[in-house]
């Protein structure tokens, strides 16, 4: 049975959507254990989850 | 500023212009539903030659009236060509110039050489054969660009000028725009750069902030522009990063990639080539993300709204209010978190090209 493309979009998502979900959980759970650096943290979170985002892009652009 | 403005308003409303022809196919029988919408979107996600406002069918005579502002075509084809985009009449009409004969295909919004007759040959895989000439038109994205390009200059000048008279302190629109740049300054760029270099880097900064947010704004209002989803756009606003960051570099920059500090010999000569890559992938990774997220998102939003066509009933209706209102919402929100990693990104990108390693690490 031939599996459809689109399924490897799907999974794609997923996978993108679990990195940058466990990206805001470590964020949250930086800036709880240190509410005074959240500013730097979120920044980070940010920059981490638009990195995550860009090759899950890469990858939707390859189907 | 005043007759500036009077001026553009002048041109928008002058140029406005109505035309009305037969429409030769009775939409919705000829052709199923979901296609239509689909080619409506592919339609509206492209650029096009006219500033297409609304349109509205005659009951009674059949007629299609368009309102739009027509948008000049420039051509280099032995020589430059210049008529107004109002000539094609949507692909109906073929325009003739010294002879060479021209029409716009509608399904791309292209315009193709052709015979006298107007025959646009399409190959089997969906490909069109004949011969294009080299296209300068002043497009709806460009005259985009360039009004906000206008807008911006006369928006900030202005508020420079404001700074100066009122002792500076801000006032008026300036109340809201000064804690952004504060926010690109304090948030952006010195804790990215540096203290020392980041004076050098806050006009590139600020400018394509700014642009891209606007641009994005403007993209969810019913002017229905899609200008950062354009890859050519966003590719070139990539391309500044990694000019600016390469020209700026220290040999630090360079160091660390082709030589890398502090690691035995053997990974030296594993890493150089693979940051090597990374000069390129990381301005490409910016011009993938800015393109793919505004892209998604007007898919999405004409895909619910097009959702209203194939339940054709209450329920579509409402559904598809509800979602298309809070897409557009977090779309909002979308142009702005966009606009703030293309800087936050290029700030860091420019960060690496100067940093300082003074002290041994």
């Amino acid at each position: 049975m031939e599996i459809p493309l689109i399924v490897g979009g799907g999974l794609i998502v997923i996978g993108v959507g679990i990195g940058i979900g466990q990206i805001g959980k470590g964020a949250m759970e930086a800036i709880g254990r240190q509410p005074d650096a959240s500013g730097k943290i979120s920044t980070n979170a940010l920059i981490l989850a638009a990195l995550v985002e860009g090759i899950g892009f890469a990858a939707l652009f390859a189907l | 500023m005043k007759p500036a403005k009077f001026f553009i308003l002048f041109f928008i409303f002058s140029s406005l212009s109505l035309y009305s022809f037969d429409s030769n196919k009775n939409l919705g029988e000829s052709e199923d539903i979901k296609s239509e919408i689909k080619k409506y979107i592919k339609h509206h996600l492209k650029d096009s030659h006219s500033f297409y406002l609304t349109s509205f069918t005659n009951n009674d005579t059949g007629k299609k009236t368009y309102i739009e502002i027509p948008m000049p075509v420039i051509l280099y084809d032995n020589g430059f060509k210049f008529f107004m985009s109002s000539d094609f009449k949507h692909g109906k009409e073929i325009v003739i110039d010294n002879e060479t004969y021209y029409r716009m295909n509608y399904d791309n919004n292209k315009i193709y050489k052709t015979n006298s007759d107007g025959l646009i040959n399409i190959s089997n895989e969906g490909k069109v054969l004949n011969e294009k000439p080299l296209d300068f038109s002043i497009t709806k994205n460009i005259a985009t660009i360039l009004l906000v390009s206008i807008l911006m200059f006369f928006l900030f000048v202005s508020l420079a000028k404001s700074y100066r008279t009122n002792n500076g302190v801000s006032k008026g629109i300036g109340r809201f725009f000064e804690p952004i740049i504060l926010f690109i300054r304090d948030d952006i760029a010195i804790p990215n750069i540096g203290l020392k270099k980041y004076k050098n880097y806050m006009s590139f900064l600020l400018t394509v902030f700014f642009f891209i947010w606007f641009l994005n704004m403007l993209g969810l209002t019913p002017l229905g522009v899609n200008v950062t989803g354009n890859i050519a756009v966003t590719f070139s606003l990539a391309l500044l990063t990694f000019l600016i960051t390469n020209l700026t570099a220290n040999k630090n920059y360079w160091g660390h990639i082709f030589w890398m500090p502090g690691v035995p010999v053997a990974i030296k000569i594993v890493l150089a080539p693979i940051e090597f890559l990374g000069v390129f992938i990381k301005p490409f990774s910016l011009l993938i993300r800015l393109y793919a997220n505004i892209q998604a998102g007007h898919i999405v939003l004409y895909s619910l709204i097009g959702l209203m066509f194939i339940f054709k009933a209450w329920i579509g209706s409402s559904l598809s209010f509800f979602l298309a209102f809070f897409i557009a919402i977090i779309e909002i929100l979308v142009a702005l978190l966009q606009a703030y990693i293309f800087t936050m990104l290029s700030a860091l990108y420019f960060g690496f090209a100067v940093e300082d390693h003074s002290e041994a690490h």
